[in-house]
């Protein structure tokens, strides 16, 4: 079966549930096939290369570009340099601690949590939203709420005035398409919509920046402009590198990451209860979606920068190689019961959100997003029940979610 | 499956007595509930006080953001337990099963647990010791009353010995813009733990923070005033630090002398144990109801040579102390061995160090990512040809990879380029480790044993 299984996994057909062909590889731990990457699926072995200083993630060290994705970031057209999750140190490390002063310890420890207020405002604005205007028996969570919850998070995270933040989710929302490649669509258009849309928000950001630099105000994108730590300060470029890297990455994962979760939710109606008297159970709740059902399936972009043996493979230097995360997430030789949503399980460190120098560097406030999400979805959807079991997902197999996940409820309690 | 094997009595109805209520006391009185020991527990202390956490002691505590009396350990679970807190054990009765405690009290058991770790090594001449303004630090009490001295804002703080608790407490006055002097017997901070390439580093940290660090040198005495305050320390060099604070930071020393005539494998370097925690007899014969847990432990280290290895890490605290735990309510092959690889961590002048294995066994040292001039590095330690352990400086995201590399017992230097090696990290330095007959503080790692297969025992200074 191990035939083609990488293009079975890429296939659109596999998408509600990969988790079978993933236990089909887990098979061969470290899997190469033809001329296609390295593929590694397995849980210690993904955790050690997540790891090992050998490994790098800088794509100019790839010798051979593997097209089996079939599509580029898009960062190129732009001129920009690579953000640092696609560095290697130190400059992956100088860009990384930049970014970071403004937004977690030890520097900034209050930037997530105080933001917490703001996001529960943001939710209920958007829960309200729906009861006012939508229809509680056909609600599109994604379109209603999983996805314009991230994106304005992001928009005041960064400082983009309010009255700005309408424009900059059209950008996002093109941004975020050319992620995720609809076969239907024409090619050439959507480049060139992509690279306008990058275009105009890297205009956008370069003329806010600029202004924040002659008047900070106190949000991450002053502090990126203006900060002057031990490391100096960023380039114009480097903020704007950065601040692109914080806006797809800080929500393309995050809207999948409540959509799974809701989604997960709606299947085990019995922790869905237990949520809705007990909002704290969002923590382990969002903990066990992250192996559960992460976000972000694969780790597509590493190559070794020598041979490395692992399995009884001798992964070569300049290879391609992807780290199944979510594989290594089931893996029954690290969790017990892998295929079974727990969140009361005692153990679990799970993969889904990297490990390592490049692990994710927004998941404080992704796991704040998520937890106040599914909980206030959960006290305030009376009866919610899934209308399609599978929902269509989205055609991405990186970042995989449901393109739409439409719910009815009986009624939205008052917030 | 015999119905009812005195195993099975003993969890059910048995007496377990832990002496030392501590991070591994603690924590292996939760063990031994979570796998079902319903008898009487006994934690018995010679603190008033419940478990509580110490390496804030020397950070965040020493800097008034957190209080001493606020680092009570959280709780994995209830305990269910009868405490004698505030009581040293005085004594202990193998034959009779008994530990005396110092208000006369005898508390029986079936199986001890024996977790009294370690204290500060306190300044020798018991009269300067006594001076107003003289503090160790190991406890609470120590935490709590130098807090508030610094807080007062003593004119100058002399720390005398620059190991981590040392450093540590220089870093933390500095923060509050004390000014502070070190004197350092060695030739740099650290470097009893991690030698003189990185006690470098470690001096250069201390020297642009504005740490007055005085190495190679010895207090030979401390001076007070007519009123008993500590007022100046002399050292060997002929100077004199004028300080009215002084910090005696000179390592730790075992709790056993309780256990003194008790038959146990017991001494200044600890307690000797199998690597299933339990402890030896004087004679080398391994008991069947003594365990030892925690930095007081002393056990063999199958990857270090069968080194007996005391270790004073958080993190072996816990895990002894679960593993001693496990086999005190498991016989034969159900018993499992305590193969931690050691690993602790630091935090001073904004530097997160970390480390695992035993650095101090290795004699040269590779930096294989990124740089000393940044003090942002990964230095890996060899001994004979294979990777004994690894050191980081504000890097240590990459340290499971290098435990592994320990694990696997891999050749040193390692043969490959990694993402971030410096045109420094090419070549093994020698690591220098200052000469074991001479006196440092304490590293946090002790060797104190030696392989079986040895012949004979030989002394060899690192250095002639």
């Amino acid at each position: 079966m191990t035939e083609g299984i990488l293009r079975q996994i890429l296939d659109y057909s596999s998408r509600a549930n990969p988790y079978p062909l993933y236990e089909e590889l887990r098979k061969t731990p470290v899997f190469h096939d033809g001329d296609g990457p390295y593929v590694v699926s397995t849980y210690h072995e993904i955790k050690s290369l997540l790891h090992d200083p050998r490994i790098s993630s800088d794509s100019r060290n790839l010798a051979t570009v593997g097209d089996l994705l079939g599509e580029g970031d898009g960062e190129e057209a732009t001129a920009l340099p690579p953000s640092f999750l696609k560095l290697d140190p130190p400059d992956h490390d100088r860009l990384r601690r930049m970014t970071n002063r403004p937004f977690g310890p030890p520097h900034s420890p209050h930037r997530v949590h105080d933001m917490r207020g703001e996001l529960g405002g943001i939710v209920t604005g958007l829960i309200d939203t729906i009861s006012e205007q939508g229809d509680p028996g056909r609600i599109d969570l994604v379109e209603e709420f999983s996805y314009p919850f991230p994106v304005t998070v992001i928009c005041r995270l960064l400082g983009v005035p309010s009255e700005d933040e309408s424009r900059f989710h059209v950008w996002a929302d093109t941004l975020a398409a050319s992620l995720d490649p609809d076969p239907d669509a024409d090619p050439a258009e959507r480049v060139k919509k992509t690279q306008d849309a990058r275009m105009e928000l890297g205009m956008y950001l370069a003329g806010l920046i600029e202004e924040r630099r002659k008047n900070p105000t106190g949000d991450m994108l002053s502090e990126l402009a203006t900060g002057q730590g031990p490391d100096g300060a960023m380039s114009t470029m480097e903020v704007l590198s950065t601040s692109a890297l914080l806006l797809i990455a800080g929500h393309e994962t995050t809207v999948n990451l409540i959509t799974n979760g809701m989604l997960t939710l709606l299947r085990h109606p019995e922790v869905l209860d237990r949520l809705r008297t007990d909002p704290a159970l969002s923590v382990p709740i969002v903990e066990e979606l992250l192996r559960y059902e992460p976000p972000v399936q694969l780790v597509p972009q590493r190559t070794p920068l020598a041979d490395i043996e692992m399995g009884g493979v001798t992964i070569p230097k300049g290879a391609s190689l992807w780290l199944i995360l979510a594989s290594g997430n089931r893996d029954p030789q690290r969790f017990k019961d892998p295929d079974r949503f727990d969140p009361d399980r005692p153990d679990v460190q799970h993969l889904g959100l990297g490990s390592g120098i490049h692990s994710c560097f927004g998941a404080p406030l992704a796991r704040l997003e998520a937890a106040l999400a599914l909980s206030e979805l959960a006290r305030r959807l009376e009866n919610p029940r899934l209308l399609e079991d599978p929902p269509p997902y989205r055609q991405n197999a990186v970042l995989r979610g449901p393109r739409h996940l439409p719910i009815a409820c009986d009624s939205i309690l008052p917030a | 499956m015999s119905g009812d094997s005195a195993l099975e009595r003993l969890k059910r109805e048995g007496r377990i007595v832990v002496v030392g209520a501590s991070l591994a006391g603690l924590r292996a009185a939760e063990t031994m509930r979570e796998k079902g020991f319903a008898g009487s527990l006994t934690m018995i202390g010679d603190e008033p006080y419940e478990p509580y956490d110490r390496p804030p002691l020397s950070k965040q505590v020493l800097l008034g953001k957190a209080t001493a009396d606020r680092t009570a350990l959280p709780r994995r679970r209830d305990i269910d337990a009868k405490w004698r807190l505030g009581v040293p054990a005085t004594g202990l009765d193998m034959t009779a099963r008994r530990v005396k405690l110092a208000d006369g009290d005898e508390v029986e058991y079936d199986r001890l647990l024996i977790a009294t770790g370690v204290r500060a090594r306190p300044w020798p001449n018991e009269e300067e010791a006594a001076l107003e303004g003289v503090f160790t630090l190991r406890t609470r009490d120590d935490g709590a009353a130098l807090e508030r001295r610094l807080a007062a804002g003593p004119r100058r703080v002399l720390v005398i010995g620059a190991g981590f608790t040392g450093s540590e407490i220089a870093s933390a006055c500095r923060e509050r813009d004390l000014p502070v002097t070190v004197a350092e017997r060695g030739a740099g901070p650290l470097v009893g733990a991690l030698g003189g390439v990185i006690g470098e580093v470690a001096a250069g940290m201390h020297r642009d923070n504005g740490v007055d660090l005085r190495t190679g040198v010895m207090v030979t005495g401390l001076e007070g005033d007519s009123s008993g305050q500590v007022r100046a320390a002399h050292l060997s060099d002929g100077s004199l630090v004028e300080a009215d604070v002084v910090i005696v930071s000179l390592g730790a020393q075992r709790n056993t002398d309780w256990l003194a005539g008790s038959g146990l494998g017991a001494g200044p370097r600890g307690i000797a144990c199998d690597a299933g925690c339990r402890a030896f007899n004087i004679w080398g014969i391994v008991t069947d109801d003594v365990f030892v847990a925690g930095d007081v432990a002393r056990s063999p280290h199958a990857l270090f040579g069968y080194q007996f290895l005391s270790l004073e890490h958080w993190g072996n605290a816990v895990a002894q102390a679960e593993t001693a735990a496990h086999n005190m309510l498991s016989e034969g092959v159900d018993r499992r061995p305590h193969v931690w690889i050691p690993a602790f961590w630091s935090s001073q002048f904004g530097v997160n160090i970390k480390s695992v294995g035993v650095p101090s066994m290795g004699n040269e040292i590779l930096i294989t990512q990124g740089s000393r001039d940044e003090r942002r590095f990964v230095g890996v330690y060899g001994y004979q040809g294979r990777v004994i352990g690894a050191v980081t400086f504000d890097q240590c995201r990459w340290l499971d990879f290098y435990e592994q590399q320990i694990e696997h017992t891999a050749p040193f230097p390692l043969p490959f380029t990694t993402v971030d090696r410096r045109s420094e990290g090419n070549k093994p330095l020698d690591a220098d480790f200052p000469d074991p007959s001479v006196p440092t503080h304490g590293p946090t790692i002790t060797l104190s044993g030696y392989s079986p297969a040895d012949r004979q025992m030989t002394f060899t200074p690192a250095h002639n």
